[in-house]
């Protein structure tokens, strides 16, 4: 079983993505580690970044922590505002 | 600026601090032309009312402004604003200054610098 989940990217990460948003397919139940794992196989570039995270539905997660079909993922490259 | 210090006058209050960010023109001696900030707005306003939040339970706050411009920003420009009003003025500037830390260090906002000869996303990379 595999679910389809929307990705948003910002920054750094939209332009190594190449893509404001992405649809894939995450086992299920999917977690945050393994969408990690799976987005730094298929984009390299990711894994030489400062720090990167994913939140969901606007909360920093955990790599062990759930991703369900409706959530709202993104990646979180090193933040920089101020 | 004047709609935020309009807003954090109170009678109550006895000091009132401003903290402006401001784009600087250079980074490690390279010129910086303009700055492009990007957000995850639902995100980083979350982030940012949670950081008020916290700030308005450590410290005795009045009114607080907290704004973060987006998009094209030239030289010298604003770039952010906190302002705290507060009885006494060592937890207006203790206030402002936590909440200006912990927002460049948690609110989802990506800056990228334009220099005469490329551009960076600052702190992306080790």
């Amino acid at each position: 079983m595999s679910h389809r989940v929307s990705v948003q990217f910002f920054g750094i990460t939209r332009e190594i993505i190449g893509a404001s948003t992405l649809t894939l397919d995450l086992p299920q139940p999917g977690r945050v580690g393994e969408l990690l794992n799976s987005l730094k196989a298929q984009y390299p570039a990711l894994s030489g970044l400062r720090s990167l995270l994913v939140a969901v539905n606007g909360e920093y997660a955990e790599p062990e922590d759930p991703i369900q079909p409706n959530d709202e993922i993104a990646l979180i490259p090193p933040v920089s505002g101020g | 600026m004047n709609s935020a210090f309009k807003y954090v006058s109170t009678d109550e209050a006895g000091a009132i601090t401003f903290f402006f960010g401001t784009v600087r023109n250079s980074t490690n001696s390279r010129n910086v032309e303009q700055l492009e900030y990007e957000a995850y707005d639902r995100m980083a306003l979350k982030k940012m009312q949670e950081i008020a939040d916290e700030a308005c339970r450590r410290w005795n706050i009045l009114r607080y402004v907290v704004v973060h411009r987006k998009g094209t920003l030239l030289t010298g420009e604003i770039a952010v604003l906190v302002a705290v009003a507060t009885p006494h003025r060592a937890d207006a500037y203790d206030a402002s200054r936590y909440i200006i830390d912990t927002l460049k260090q948690t609110v989802p906002i990506w800056k990228k610098e334009y220099f005469d000869d490329g551009q960076v996303w600052v702190d992306a990379h080790p």
